[in-house]
């Protein structure tokens, strides 16, 4: 009853082939309009919320100690700031890195993340094992893996002497593991 | 007062079409449409109860990475009320989860999704994903360790997808890792998106709800037939129906107003969960879960074999999703009555035992190495010097107690090694050791001399019979003292 209601409304019954194309005119011109007020509106609005993930950051070599305040053989948990990080990041600016002092003038910083699914591992400096809470998974001191369902080494992030310093590369958080 | 109140009241539903607008309320349903119909309300109340917790709490809240789990303190522990309202914001959830599970297994028994009410399960479906999201996002606003790290665990998860994995991963972060962009962006999906889409969604299912009226009892042996159904429906409505309001709804405002004191009763005396540690990404000493209704699924990701687990992570959620949409496409005629649709109740009934057994081993995640293992006692190690003590002293210290129990202590991520010696030979036990094994490292290169035969010899005292011949000397030693009392 009221389909029919509509149809008989919308098409008057005198309407002329003229009258037709300009009701059809106007119809594609609301539709069209809508699309671009839609667009105008729209296009921002996506990329306000997207675009800041396509750019690139550039990595920033982050200062976290003097050599000297490491010992050849031990790995131990450092917080690094990140220098690009938002002025109202407050605690989740800082990050957490394992640094293993190899040798002399050799560093390893590994990221914190199981390769598995992200969460923190913990260094058991007695057994020389780094271990994930979430599901097990254990790595040896250099970061290979030696048990459990992680499929790849602990990420390494890049480390330097410079300066007398001990700098490594801004910490991110390696989405390392694809199908 | 009465006769002004009264001409009040008609000027507004005059002018205000009040009336009209809840006279679908009225509408005419089936007679026996009776308590297995209340959860879809009982969802909506709890959504209610959601959406007006959810305002009071952002009174206070603040989405700022930097200042919301202070906030989340301030309203934990000083704001007047704020305990309960976070209490009842979190029982809320549950209970809203809790009632559209309840409701979607009543449509499904009742064969309720067949024609014409397809569209009705695809919305309510869609409903459901929204709800799971909510929850999850809402675990997040609770910006704490756990919340950070569970914010880690869901971008690794969505980095597995094909080619635009590392960007979606990315977006979940709001940039290379967890900063100021993350909780804010986790604040207004779970704040407006999902609650607009929620609102959009919940009103076209009430719509579809009274264009194709409540569904009507099933009866085993009278079939859905497209053809006729729409007929055979009116008649039943014209024979035997009644008004929603107020002869059937009475039931749901019994059973909604049960539920919102069973909520008020859990968040008065249970209260809101504990926050954790606050969100410091540095602070490694964090064992991220998700809240219980998604515990399923993290026992899932837990069990299932690693090489397919990447397909499961990205390819169940899709399949359960597609299933449950398609469900009323294919299966939309035919019998209604769950007595005769066998696969349709064991499908129900799997489902529960699936999920209640993966939320079992979710819970207890067996999986995970015990960090909190304290060094075994002198009761279990029956020894206070020599190579059996130094081997207990280093199971602690070498990390194997937190995978491994010895009478009832330790983790249970590897074998129980309570009676390991009737097992494995001293050569075996030193072969297992130094090379590791299935989830196990090898301990070989980090041991010093002295530390493998110290703790092959502990564990060569793990035997039965080495702990019956203790327990009978310890059980004759007490008689023989009773004796000369």
């Amino acid at each position: 009853m009221n389909t029919s209601l509509v149809e008989s409304s919308s098409v008057p019954p005198t309407e002329t082939p003229q009258e037709i194309s300009r009701r059809r005119f106007f119809e594609k011109l609301s539709i069209a309009l809508v699309g671009l007020c839609t667009a105008i509106i729209g296009l921002p609005l996506v990329g306000f919320i997207v675009a800041p993930f396509f750019r690139k950051v550039p990595e920033k070599w982050v200062t976290i100690g003097k050599p000297d305040d490491f010992q050849i053989g031990k790995t131990v948990a450092i917080t690094v700031t990140d220098p690009s990080s938002l002025p109202w990041a407050g605690v989740t600016a800082k990050s957490g890195v394992w640094l293993r002092r190899v040798s002399e003038d050799s560093f390893i910083a590994f990221s914190a993340n199981c390769t598995h699914l992200g969460c923190p591992v913990r260094w058991l400096p007695d057994a020389e094992l780094f271990m994930c809470p979430c599901h097990g998974g254990v790595y040896y001191s250099d970061g290979k893996v030696a048990a459990g369902p992680p499929p790849l080494p602990l990420f390494r992030y890049d480390v330097q002497v410079a300066n007398g310093e001990v700098q490594m590369k801004q910490a991110i958080v390696p989405i390392s593991t694809t199908l | 007062m009465i006769k002004l109140l009264k001409t009040v009241w008609r000027w507004l539903d005059d002018r205000l079409g009040i009336s009209v607008l809840l006279s679908p309320a009225k509408h005419i349903a089936p007679q026996d449409a009776k308590w297995w119909y209340v959860f879809g309300s009982a969802t909506l109340v709890a959504f209610i109860v959601q959406v007006a917790s959810g305002v009071a709490l952002a009174f206070s809240y603040i989405s700022s990475s930097s200042q919301a789990y202070e906030t989340l303190l301030f309203i934990t522990n000083n704001a007047p009320f704020g305990s309960f309202l976070r209490g009842l914001h979190y029982y809320g959830a549950s209970a809203m989860v809790l009632m559209i599970g309840a409701h979607m297994a009543q449509t499904f028994l009742f064969g309720a999704y067949k024609f014409p009410r397809e569209m009705t399960w695809t919305t309510g479906i869609c409903l459901l994903g929204f709800t799971l999201a909510m929850g999850f996002t809402g675990q997040l606003l609770r910006w704490d360790s756990t919340a950070a790290w569970s914010v880690v665990v869901a971008a690794e998860q969505a980095g597995r997808i094909p080619i635009i994995g590392d960007w979606v991963a990315r977006f979940i972060l709001g940039g290379n890792t967890i900063g100021g962009a993350t909780l804010s962006r986790f604040f207004a999906i779970h704040v407006f998106v999902l609650p607009g889409m929620m609102f959009a969604f919940i009103g076209l299912h009430l719509w579809l709800v009274f264009r194709h009226g409540i569904s009507e009892p099933p009866v085993a042996g009278k079939p859905v037939n497209p053809a006729t159904y729409r007929a055979e429906y009116e008649e039943l409505l014209k024979k035997s129906g009644k008004p929603f309001w107020p002869d059937l709804a009475w039931r749901d405002v019994v059973v909604s107003t049960l539920l919102i004191i069973a909520i008020a009763l859990a968040a008065l005396f249970v209260g809101p969960p504990a926050l954790d540690k606050p969100p410091d990404p540095s602070i490694l000493a964090a064992d991220p879960r998700p809240d219980w209704y998604l515990l399923w699924y993290f026992g899932l990701l837990s069990l299932i074999p690693e090489r397919i687990e990447g397909y499961v992570m990205i390819g169940f959620p899709i399949l359960i999703g597609l299933f449950l949409l398609f469900v009323p496409i294919w299966n939309h005629k035919g019998e209604r009555a769950a007595s005769r649709r066998p696969w349709a109740i064991a499908m129900a009934f799997l489902s529960v035992i699936m999920i209640g057994a993966l939320w079992w081993e979710g819970q207890h995640s067996p999986w995970s190495p015990n960090f909190e293992a304290q060094p075994l006692s002198g009761k279990v190690v029956r020894a206070t010097t020599g190579p059996v003590f130094t081997g207990a002293q280093l199971f602690h210290d070498k990390g194997c107690l937190n995978c491994h129990l010895v009478e009832g202590f330790g983790g249970r991520r590897g074998p129980d090694l309570t009676h390991i010696a009737d097992e494995l030979t001293h050569d075996n036990l030193v072969i297992r050791i130094v090379n590791g094994g299935t989830n196990m490292p090898a301990y070989g290169p980090s041991l010093k001399p002295g530390e493998l035969d110290a703790l092959v010899a502990f564990l060569e005292t793990r035997k039965h019979s080495l702990r019956r011949q203790e327990q009978q000397t310890e059980t004759a030693s007490s008689s023989m003292a009773a004796t000369n009392e």
